[in-house]
């Protein structure tokens, strides 16, 4: 595997998304070629990043304003057949 | 109607990584609080109809994901989303020097990724455009498989695979874009260096 192919299968790879034998293949490539492992251990690193970074807590009243919609809807369709 | 202690006991452990998605959706704490309200009411309605045993986590985003496009985002007008040219693999680590540094047995500078403050990561996926910030968000935020994307967003692997790929590739130039405007990444090199004015805060 050449490096080029390497970099595109690499996103597949941390996606967990390889037939046994790519990740194999990858693996490979990844142990015999050490720009590409840095390669890799970065993108590793920035998927941790943008996904710690892209986390929110949401509002505490949200909760509240969740439950209070839903038991207007239930008191608004308390009558209904079952669906 | 569905039992409302089953419902909430199930789906509210979801209401921070829901308002999250949303929160880059629609780019608004406000909006994304009605979102994500929205959300939980039609799964309620909707729950009778779920099958235990199958991903509750995947059908709330697929219902926050419909929401989002069907009927709220109708209703907003958007700012401009700018499509960006398509660019190479490894964007950012090439920019900041990685494999040259790799080659040369430097560490790479991993280290700049976690300076880089949240705000600027919010906004930089934020700033893709809407079917490529969706997969990223998918993938790298939440964590779904191609298979799960593509039910959430009602496409083809293929084109979540496309989206994705394009998607991580602008996220990289925007992150690239913006830490460079906060001179948080040194300047590009250039055979004729402008005047270097970056300077690091120490610690």
């Amino acid at each position: 595997m050449d490096c080029e192919k390497a970099s595109y299968r690499v996103y597949h790879y941390l996606d967990g998304e390889l037939t046994v034998w790519r990740r194999w293949t990858i693996k490979r490539h990844l142990h015999r070629c050490p720009p590409c492992a840095k390669g890799y251990d970065f993108e590793v690193e920035l998927r941790q990043v943008v996904s710690s970074k892209c986390r929110e807590e949401a509002p505490p009243e949200l909760q509240r304003r969740i439950a209070e919609a839903i038991a207007e809807h239930d008191r608004a369709h308390r009558h209904d057949p079952p669906a | 109607m569905a039992d409302q202690a089953e419902f909430a006991e199930l789906a509210m452990p979801y209401m921070s990584a829901l308002y999250s998605a949303a929160l880059r959706m629609t780019r608004n704490p406000s909006d994304a609080e009605d979102l994500v309200q929205e959300t939980y009411l039609r799964a309620y309605r909707g729950f009778g109809g779920f099958k235990e045993g199958t991903n509750l986590k995947a059908w709330l985003y697929k219902i926050l994901t419909n929401t989002f496009i069907n009927s709220y985002r109708a209703k907003k007008r958007r700012p401009d989303e700018v499509d960006l040219d398509d660019t190479e693999d490894f964007f950012l680590f090439r920019r900041l020097g990685g494999l040259e540094a790799a080659k040369a047995e430097r560490t790479p500078e991993t280290e700049v990724l976690e300076s880089i403050p949240d705000e600027v990561v919010k906004n930089a996926l934020e700033s893709l455009p809407e079917q490529f910030r969706m997969a990223v968000l998918l993938a790298d935020v939440e964590g779904f498989s191609y298979k799960e994307i593509a039910d959430i967003m009602d496409v083809p692997i293929g084109t979540v695979m496309s989206r994705l790929h394009r998607g991580r590739k602008q996220l990289q130039q925007r992150l690239w874009d913006f830490g460079r405007e906060r001179g948080l990444v040194p300047p590009e090199p250039a055979p004729a260096p402008e005047t270097a004015g970056a300077s690091g805060s120490g610690g």
